[in-house]
């Protein structure tokens, strides 16, 4: 290996173990959603929605969130395909497939919830929704919460490109940008080109996602979501914007969906787009960051690591079917039918 | 005497400086003009929003989940409707995360005809709440209750909707307030803003108490053993005036239950009142196929059947696309006295 192994892309660059981190991460992420994708097909899991094709984006994302809880941290507002941003902030694998598995060891939805349908309070992660677009309604909520606390926490919020379409997306420029009150919200749209089965090109005629911004005074980039040094550097100008100028910033990442859009459509390979893991894998070996073996090797244990947290969920409880109301409220000093939590209808309590 | 809606004012002031209230927002909630119903005026964490309701809906959860305790307004429940998945996420947020995060929002809502308000100020939003589980709802017909109900909801952890009987707003109450002053001009005085310009004006709070009536609690508001009707909001002042007639005219004691929490529902005062009377009539203004009356009487019919003495009823809204402006059409759409008392008296003097 070469004594400077730095990876660049055009005047920006990251170094060696960045890159191997990064690396390592992206090739976690994409075990973890090859493995839950089988897992939709053999029976142990149901439904699956993820991210592969969106790792190199959503690593450098996971990496540079200022991860903790209350208003002093970042929150995010994420989707269905964050599955990598979790990993890089920290989440164990096993986490995702239990959500999979629908255990009762889930931690983000006991079960009750399509995988990559994270929550974790600790973390700022509010709950995923499938309802479309709809989280981009409640960033400036938090973001709004954040600019009056003080400090340099900002509000991530995180979709695809279709889902712009919604009014939630114009609902969020409008909010983050009022006149004396903008706030820190930091857009990311991850844009495949895809909602679902209909191509971006036949119902948008926006060029970027981004110019759309422009009117409400809202900077933007579009940056190459397959590329970890550029979007590692745009993450990083984009949250330095919102940290700094308590303002918003609009990021575009174009990235492959390289499963479809989900189990429903067979969650097949595709082989026409840009593969973001193997392309580094490349970029690596050029610039000498790495050799052959070491790559054998992430893989390997990668592999091997998602295998056996496989193997400990299975073994993890199923839900009880007391559970079926448990987390409906939380515990009210005023109320007087459901003063802990939901059970059953007022008058009609559940007998066990 | 307090109006309905000056207690509501109250108790957000009271809120605002005692329970942690951060955030009192919507369309025209602010200065100048204070909602408006004048529910807002002079209230220090009052702001005017976007024209947004999705936007509203989704920022009070931002706030929420950032430790911030927001009231936000739809000026009109009329113009909820596109809310609805958005109500549907924070009621199910908690559930759907394990109980990750809690939803301490309260939004408050103009409900129901009375005003003249045509198709689009008139609608009823009570039988479409009741089935976003996850939410408690209350409707006072009284400023006493809209004051103990309104801090209930304030210092309870989960979303609660307010529905405010558009048509009893400026109806005042014959019980005072705790802290409030015994002259209503005085009052008036001292939290109306005056018309014209405001700039310069400040209110002059009285030295409001704490009074918290629970959630799910329901009034008997005159009782009797001939027969019971259960009401709440516009309809339930009428139903008290139909009582005393009725009582009057023709020797008949009803039992007037004022429902004031739609969910949870006091289950347990409605169930007692029937056991004693064996005759039930539900009253309510919304409209007539899938209401909110309905369930209660699914589950006198199914838990009742051999206690009651003539059949349950419910007098309701009619099936109509909307309340036309002229009266002969809101008179004959929603219940009025006559027709209430016409209901009474027939469920009274019904034979086996
Ligand atoms: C409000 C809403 N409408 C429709 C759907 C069904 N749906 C799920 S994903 C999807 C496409 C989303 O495309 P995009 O926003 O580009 O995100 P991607 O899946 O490509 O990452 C649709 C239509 C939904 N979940 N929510
Ligand atoms: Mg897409």
């Amino acid at each position: 290996m070469t004594a400077v192994a730095d990876l660049r892309t055009g005047r920006f660059s990251l170094p060696a173990d960045r890159v191997r981190e990064i690396y390592t991460l992206m090739v976690r992420a994409r075990k973890l959603e090859e493995r839950m994708i089988k897992m939709s097909k053999s029976g142990e899991g149901y439904f699956w929605i993820g991210g592969p094709g969106e790792e190199a984006f959503n690593v450098c994302l996971g990496l540079q969130v200022k991860k903790g809880q209350g208003p002093d941290y970042d929150y995010l507002h994420l989707h269905y395909r964050n599955s990598a941003t979790m990993l890089a902030m920290g989440m164990e694998p096993i986490d995702a497939m239990r959500q999979m598995a629908m255990r009762r060891t889930d931690p983000h939805s006991m079960g009750r919830n399509f995988v990559g349908h994270f929550a974790r309070r600790e973390w700022n992660v509010l709950p995923v929704s499938s309802v479309i677009e709809i989280q981009y309604t409640m960033a400036p909520g938090t973001a709004l919460v954040q600019k009056r606390h003080g400090g340099d926490g900002i509000s991530i919020v995180v979709g695809g490109d279709a889902g712009t379409a919604e009014g939630d997306f114009a609902s969020c420029m409008i909010w983050s940008s009022r006149p004396g009150q903008r706030l820190p919200v930091l857009m990311i749209v991850m844009n495949n080109h895809w909602g679902i089965s209909t191509a971006a090109e036949t119902q948008h005629g926006e060029e970027h996602i981004i110019d759309r911004g422009k009117p409400f005074g809202i900077p933007g980039e579009v940056v190459d979501g397959c590329d970890p040094v550029a979007s590692w550097h745009a993450i990083a100008r984009a949250m330095e914007y919102c940290r700094r100028e308590r303002g918003p910033f609009m990021l575009e990442a174009l990235v492959s969906r390289l499963h479809g859009h989900s189990s429903s459509s067979g969650a097949v390979r595709v082989e026409n787009e840009p593969d973001c893991v193997t392309i580094l894998e490349q970029r690596m070996l050029e610039a000498g960051v790495c050799d052959r073996t070491y790559i054998a090797h992430v893989h390997e244990t990668e592999e091997a690591g998602i295998e056996q947290a496989l193997e400990q969920v299975l073994r993890e409880p199923q839900p009880d079917p007391t559970d079926v109301p448990r987390f409906t409220y939380a515990p009210s000093p005023v109320d007087a039918v459901y003063p802990q939590d939901y059970d059953d209808l007022p008058g009609r309590r559940r007998s066990s | 005497m307090a109006t309905l809606v000056q207690a509501v004012r109250m108790a957000l002031h009271y809120g605002e400086t005692h329970l942690g209230v951060t955030d009192i927002f919507g369309e025209d909630v602010g200065p100048p003009l204070g909602g408006v119903f004048t529910a807002t005026q002079g209230l220090k964490t009052a702001w005017n929003s976007p024209l947004d309701e999705r936007g509203i809906v989704g920022t009070a959860m931002g706030i929420a989940y950032a430790g911030g305790r927001p009231v936000a307004e739809i000026q009109f429940c009329d113009y909820g409707f596109n809310t609805i998945d958005l109500l549907k996420v924070a009621g199910n947020q908690r559930w759907a995360s394990a109980g990750n995060y809690e939803m301490p929002l309260v939004l408050m809502t103009p409900s129901g005809s009375g005003i003249r308000g045509s198709l689009y100020h008139s609608h009823s939003f009570e039988s479409w709440a009741s089935r976003l589980a996850g939410w408690k709802i209350f409707m006072p017909s009284r400023p006493l209750d809209a004051y103990g109900l309104m801090l209930s909801a304030i210092v309870d952890p989960n979303p609660v909707l307010a529905l405010l009987p558009k048509a009893l707003l400026r109806v005042r109450g014959d019980e005072l307030l705790p802290g409030e002053p015994e002259d209503p001009e005085q009052l008036k005085a001292m939290i109306d803003a005056p018309v014209g310009d405001r700039s310069a004006w400040q209110p002059q709070w009285p030295p409001l108490e704490e009074y918290f009536i629970p959630l799910g609690k329901a009034r008997i508001c005159r009782e009797g053993a001939d027969a019971t009707v259960v009401s709440y909001g516009r309809t339930l002042p009428l139903c008290e005036r139909a009582a005393d007639e009725l009582w009057e005219e023709r020797g008949l004691r009803f039992e007037v239950i004022d429902l004031r929490t739609i969910f949870p529902y006091d289950w347990e005062t409605i169930r007692t009142s029937l056991l004693k009377t064996g005759r039930i009539l539900f009253v309510n203004e919304d409209t007539e196929v899938t209401n909110f009356g309905e369930h209660l009487l699914r589950r006198v019919v199914e838990e009742h059947f051999y206690d009651v003495l003539a059949a349950p009823r419910v007098l309701q809204g009619k099936h109509v696309p909307g309340i036309g402006l002229n009266q002969i059409y809101e008179q004959n759409t929603v219940p009025q006295l006559p027709q209430i008392r016409q209901a009474m008296l027939e469920l009274a003097m019904e034979e086996p």
